[in-house]
């Protein structure tokens, strides 16, 4: 600083009650440390209340009576202020440019700060699990999460509740039935990432984003189904221990790669063929427009598990035996359990049906047995896009859930 | 051999006294030093506890280390002020009135209610009463003394009688209160005392406030040591900080007693010590 120039601000008649407070930290803060800073004002007792404001802040302070009549007050800049700082960590970019990734293992101790704040050494180490980048990452999370976040909708107004239709009640029943199952799903696609979600660093913001989102889908997802559901006053119906067991497995996955790659990869995936399959055989409007949402959504999810496991098997190849593994270990676990339940099959049949005559259940059935195909098929060519050999992804693809999801 | 082991009185005059002499006691073993604590609920009992053996140190109140000082000169013994926080050193306290309030100076006082904090506060009580007397008003012959006492035992170190005297005095139950100089910027910007709202009439000449006192027969290598740690404490080092902010300090400072001796006398105006530090005070209840 110019050796002639002394700063000196004046606070006038604001009190530092009144935030005159104010005005003498940021001219501190333009000093260094051991500089010196003039203040004059005429609030009362000013002097009084910057005498004391010094001690706490460890700023040495004199006041003395200028020839003119007025106080002025000199405080040397102490260096408590810049001491707070020191060590401080710096937490990467916020804002992240193409291709840019961001930091390979997320510091405990930049907690919950803003991605690129200046963190105070000292502060929590908070305990996120996932931290480690190639555990989560997905290089199109953030357009993922964007395009989410303009595809919300609102189940109010999106589906044309008061639409007039008139159903069998044997297919009423079957819809109902169907939406007992579908309901059931969607608890374990919002359970199963909101359990990560908690755990992930807030470093990783467009994954936690994209989570964020893909469980809100799935609330909505539950709200659709329960409300055509009830439509016609059905209440739901059964719930069997085979199909929970077979989505129980997915909450004890060991990992989220892992997790994400059985529910989102092979069971979401499934999940849409079979949405597909309701929008096309739906006896009624309601059920066809609510299916269509929902499968446009969980085609997002499966893009962002597609782009994780891309992402965690560029980074470790090796993890493709994980994934195997996690695959024939669940087929272990179900290998008892009884699979998709006799009733969903049957509703499902019946729905493509339309009617219990003979020739009708004929055409049903054949269209829910191509629709097990369509759920095969689509598994292999996703996993042959992870990088499975053709013989192992039919296997694998093969090996899947009767459940679906 | 286990080592020998620093133990330091404190008065838990808040929740918080136990987490920051946890605190030092973690911090202190890191640093090779054995170190532990005694709460107690009021300050008497510690410094009664500075003369049995039982503590080598204790983290008293100005008025404390006055009875510390007094108990120990009596007994031919001699206690001393080790450290203390930088924010300890040159307080004020001041008297203050509404903004619209006639009284002007000491001497307009006369006939008029007075709020004072608890029994025992150096800082809202004793040494306003001291600066009042320097200008030949007596409390309780001169003026009326309200007193606002909050957890009294703890010397002052609760907020609270200095805030209910400020409200009283907002409410207008009382014409003048007194309170730290700290505070009374701290009521203005937490709204307490609005802005404006009051005027400052007195302002008490600087005293200290709170410093570590030896107890008489204190190993002479343990406070060494001890006070050596203390000042070995940086701002800048992030394990510190805290537990030099839950204290409310920047840096720890060698101890000085030459800003108690208007306190002394304070005490002896009030006659809250007799001159060898039995608590004189029929209504002092702790
Ligand atoms: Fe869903
Ligand atoms: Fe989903």
């Amino acid at each position: 600083m110019d050796a002639f120039f002394v700063p000196t601000i004046d606070i006038d008649r604001l009190g530092l009650d009144e935030g005159g407070l104010l005005l003498v930290r940021r001219a501190l803060a333009q000093l260094a440390v051991g500089e010196r800073l003039h203040l004059r004002g005429c609030a009362p007792d000013w002097d009084l209340h910057l005498t004391a404001w010094c001690r706490q802040q460890g700023h040495e302070i004199e006041i003395h009576r200028l020839a003119d009549g007025p106080l002025e007050a000199v405080i040397v800049r102490g260096p408590w202020a810049q001491d707070r700082w020191r060590g401080a960590l710096e937490s990467g970019t916020s804002q992240l440019a193409k291709d840019e990734m961001p930091a390979q293992i997320a510091d405990a101790a930049w907690g919950l700060a803003a991605r690129g704040a200046t963190v105070e050494a000292g502060s929590p180490a908070i305990g996120f699990n996932l931290r480690h980048r190639d555990e989560i990452w997905a290089a199109t999370a953030g357009d993922l999460y964007r395009q989410a976040a303009a595809a919300q909708w609102d189940p109010q107004t999106a589906i044309d509740w008061d639409a007039p239709f008139d159903l069998d009640p044997e297919i009423e029943a079957a819809i109902a039935q169907v939406m007992t199952y579908l309901i059931e799903n969607e608890n374990a696609a919002l359970v199963v990432p909101a359990r990560h979600l908690g755990q992930v660093h807030p470093h990783f913001r467009e994954v936690q984003q994209a989570l964020a989102l893909q469980c809100a889908d799935e609330a909505r997802h539950i709200e659709v189904f329960t409300r055509r559901l009830g439509l016609r006053g059905h209440r739901p119906m059964l719930s069997t221990a085979g199909g929970q067991a077979s989505l129980h497995t997915l909450m004890q996955a060991p990992d989220f790669s892992s997790a994400t790659f059985l529910l989102s990869v092979l069971g979401e995936g499934s999940f849409i063929n079979l949405l597909n399959f309701l929008h096309e055989h739906a006896p009624d409007p309601v059920t066809r427009q609510i299916c269509r949402l929902a499968a446009r959504d969980e085609a997002r999810h499966v893009a962002f598990a597609m782009a994780h496991l891309e992402h965690r098997l560029t980074a470790q190849p090796e993890f493709l035996t994980r994934l195997q593994n996690a695959v024939e270990q669940r087929h272990e676990e179900l290998a008892s359990s009884a699979g998709l339940n006799e009733e969903v099959f049957d509703a499902l049949v019946l729905l493509a049906a339309g009617a219990l005559t003979p020739e009708a259940i004929a055409i049903g059935h054949g269209a829910v047995q191509r629709l097990k195909l369509d759920m095969a098929a689509g598994r292999k060519a996703r996993l042959l896009r992870l990088g499975f050999d053709p013989a192992q992804a039919q296997r694998l693809a093969d090996m899947h859930t009767q459940n679906f999801m | 051999m286990t080592q020998p082991t620093l133990i330091m009185g404190a008065v838990a005059y808040a929740p918080k006294v136990v987490t920051i002499w946890e605190g030092f006691k973690a911090w202190f073993a890191q640093q090779g030093f054995a170190f532990d604590y005694v709460l107690y609920s009021n300050y008497e009992a510690q410094v009664e506890a500075q003369f049995d053996g039982t503590l080598h140190v204790a983290w008293n109140s100005p008025l404390a280390w006055v009875r510390a000082d007094r108990m120990a000169r009596s007994r031919g013994q001699s206690v001393q002020a080790v450290a203390m926080r930088n924010t300890d050193c040159n307080l004020r306290s001041v008297i203050v009135v509404r903004a619209d309030s006639l009284l002007q100076s000491a001497a307009d006082l006369r006939g008029k209610t007075l709020g004072v904090g608890a029994i025992d506060s150096p800082q809202a009580t004793l040494l306003p009463l001291h600066h009042l007397r320097l200008a030949g008003l007596i409390g309780g012959q001169d003026f009326t003394v309200r007193r606002f006492d909050v957890l009294a035992g703890k010397h002052g170190d609760h907020i609270g009688g200095e805030r209910d005297a400020a409200l009283a005095l907002l409410a207008g139950d009382v014409d003048a209160c007194c309170m730290i100089d700290g505070n009374h910027l701290g009521f203005g910007l937490d709204g307490t005392l609005p802005a404006g709202s009051t005027r400052i009439i007195e302002r008490t000449a600087p005293y200290d406030h709170c410093n570590f006192t030896t107890s008489p027969d204190a190993p002479q290598d343990l406070i060494d040591r001890f006070v050596e740690l203390l000042m070995s404490m940086k701002y800048d080092d992030p394990q510190v900080r805290p537990l030099l902010e839950l204290e409310g300090l920047k840096k720890w400072k060698p101890g000085r007693v030459d800003f108690y001796p208007d306190l002394a006398q304070a005490v002896d105006e009030e006659g809250f010590y007799s001159a060898d530090g039995r608590i004189l005070r029929a209504d002092y209840r702790y």
